[in-house]
């Protein structure tokens, strides 16, 4: 579609600046011919009208010749001929113009003056002709330097969509396995604890499948969540979880992304719990202030353990989402005191969902 | 130790889970030539239970407190015990495995699976199949690749030394030994000083000489000594000799 008529609003923009040219016509035209002003205006400002509508063409010409791709010669042969043409076709309209407005005026100078002013007419038609060529490569530079923009913009949306279905999908291997085997060592000794366990595992799946479709949960679903997977995990290393709650009434109804802390709790028992031969604690406090919520995870961890395959994967994980989702508006902070590992979030309060 | 003429397979079993231990346990009540000596619930049990009973048969879970499945291996050092690993969900380990036919099982455990690894173990016991590769070799196998070690455990008896890389000033190869020097005590270790090496970062650790592993942040400075020989000298005082292969590294790293 030609940039001038799309959106049609920009066709008067486009006459206007036609304006001061027709001034300058007009300029021309009184010292070439030596005729008066008003004749050179009503001389002036038609053909301008008319040119304006001539060089539009140009734009077809220059967009089947691209610049980056099309020859020297092809270009100034193209642009040449375009531009002959148009000025051809502007001054035969200017023949006509003069017979049509001056043929009943005897008393008109430009009817005989009108051959000095073809030079005029046909060196403003070539420059003219060749400007809006200039103006139409800077167009179509731009539109490329725009899809290209938007094409970027989409493919980056469509990677961040991608990576975070993944990771709404993901549940860790090692704790899928690890429950399994518990739940066969459970199937020999204690059957009906296998079950229990089986249902525990079911319910946290099923949670889990259901919330990635989500793209915002109430706190308080999340955290049902994590007590759902700690509850598994409690089969699986008995009384060495030890889990506490602290979380103020008023943040229970916040709006955050699913599966944010989960991965937190998850990190707790991995890298904290399970390399603790005792056991160790997780503390889970969340706290609201004016448009704030504070949440923090915190776990007992070995400090001389060695650092972990995974570890960081999680954390960085939630580090990005929050930064998608709420860009700076959001804190994450990690922590270490003595053998306490805290994750600290800060996030806006949002009624609804974020953007 | 005898069951008459046939000797009993003595094995223990390694793992912080207790329904991961129970589930084993269960599977070996079905064989009367196999007795469990014992059950270890993390690393250091592990490495001084094996050192004091000395069994035939070791299941040794990857994932576990204080040292894991690869530690205890490398501190049980080349033994007769045949081991086999347990591991839930571990590409490397699994693929390291597989390259150095090491006998593992993946969790859930299967009984065929089990049956078939510890089939396997007793050929091994008895000759029949090649021996365990090197611990330190698998290890590293195992390892993500990029990754680096960033502690080195060493067993005195039945006692286990644990010490973070960046504490070691230097290592120091003894025939089939290295010498760690840190904070001024020595610890002896069965390993090759390349297999080191390549563990290490070579980011923060260089090898300056045939015998010499050093960490570089405690390369005080570098004297001539003698007619086209270095020595270095490190932040605690010990000087140690640098080959000119090993002058030339110093100087591309210096140089970098």
């Amino acid at each position: 579609m030609h940039p001038v008529f799309s959106p049609i609003r920009r066709l008067p923009l486009y006459l206007l600046a036609w304006i001061p040219l027709a001034f300058l016509l007009a300029y021309l035209f009184s010292i070439a011919g030596g005729v008066s002003g008003r004749e050179s205006a009503m001389l002036a400002f038609p053909l301008c009208l008319i040119y304006a509508f001539v060089c539009l063409d140009a734009w077809y010409l220059t967009r089947v010749t691209p610049l980056a791709r099309s020859g020297f010669a092809r270009l100034v042969l193209t642009h040449l001929a375009g531009a002959i043409f148009a000025t051809e076709l502007w001054v035969l309209s200017a023949r006509f113009l003069v017979k049509l407005l001056f043929a009943g005026d005897p008393a008109s100078l430009m009817r005989i003056r009108f051959p000095a002013e073809v030079p005029v007419i046909v060196a403003m038609g070539v420059m003219l002709y060749l400007l809006a060529v200039a103006f139409y490569y800077v167009v179509l530079a731009l539109q490329a330097s725009q899809q290209a923009e938007a094409r970027f913009m989409e493919a980056r949306m469509l990677a961040r969509d991608a990576e975070l279905k993944a990771l709404k999908a993901q549940v860790n291997p090692h704790f899928l396995f690890n429950s399994l085997n518990s739940i066969s060592a459970l199937a020999g000794s204690d059957p009906a604890k296998a079950r229990e366990m089986c249902i525990l595992l079911a319910d946290f799946l099923r949670r889990t499948l259901g919330l990635g479709e989500k793209a915002t949960i109430p706190l308080e679903e999340e955290l049902s969540l994590i007590r759902a997977f700690l509850a598994v995990e409690k089969v699986r290393f008995g009384s060495r979880v030890r889990m506490q709650e602290e979380i103020a009434p008023e943040v229970l109804q916040v709006k955050v992304p699913p599966l944010l802390l989960q991965p937190l709790v998850e990190n707790a028992v991995l890298h904290g719990i399970a390399n603790l031969i005792e056991g160790g604690d997780i503390r889970l406090r969340a706290t609201g202030d004016g448009g704030w919520v504070t949440i923090v995870v915190e776990n007992t961890y070995d400090p001389d353990a060695p650092a972990r395959r995974r570890n960081g994967v999680g954390l960085a994980n939630v580090r990005q989402r929050l930064e998608t989702r709420y860009g700076n508006k959001a804190t994450f902070a990690i922590a270490t005191e003595e053998n306490w590992f805290r994750v600290t979030l800060g996030l806006p309060k949002f009624a609804e969902e974020p953007s | 130790m005898t069951n008459g003429a046939e000797r009993k397979i003595r094995a223990v079993i390694v793992d912080d889970e207790e329904l991961a231990r129970q589930i084993l346990r269960e599977y070996l009540g079905a064989h009367p030539n196999i007795e469990l000596i014992a059950e270890c619930a993390n690393g250091f049990e592990a490495v001084k239970t094996v050192a004091e009973q000395k069994p035939d048969l070791v299941f040794l879970d990857i994932q576990m407190p204080k040292l894991d499945g690869f530690e205890v291996l490398e501190l049980m050092g080349t033994g007769s015990a045949a081991v086999i690993f347990v591991t839930a969900y571990d590409n490397h380990a699994i693929r390291a495995f597989d390259v150095h036919a090491v006998d593992y099982l993946l969790k859930p455990i299967g009984r065929e699976r089990f049956e078939a690894a510890l089939h396997r173990a007793s050929e091994r016991l008895s000759g029949k199949a090649p021996a365990m590769p090197p611990a330190p070799d698998l290890a590293a196998a195992a390892r993500p690749p990029s990754q680096y070690l960033d502690r080195i455990p060493v067993r005195d008896g039945v006692r286990v030394y644990i010490i973070p890389v960046a504490k070691l000033d230097y290592a120091e190869a003894q025939d089939d030994y290295i010498e760690l020097h840190a904070e001024g005590k020595k610890y002896l270790k069965q390993q090759t000083i390349s297999s080191l090496e390549a563990a290490l970062d070579p980011a923060r650790f260089l090898r300056i000489h045939r015998s010499y592993l050093v960490n570089l942040e405690r390369v005080a400075r570098i004297e001539p000594y003698a007619k086209e020989s270095h020595v270095a000298v490190l932040s605690n005082g010990a000087t140690l000799s640098v080959s000119r292969a090993g002058y030339a590294r110093l100087r591309a790293f210096l140089d970098r």
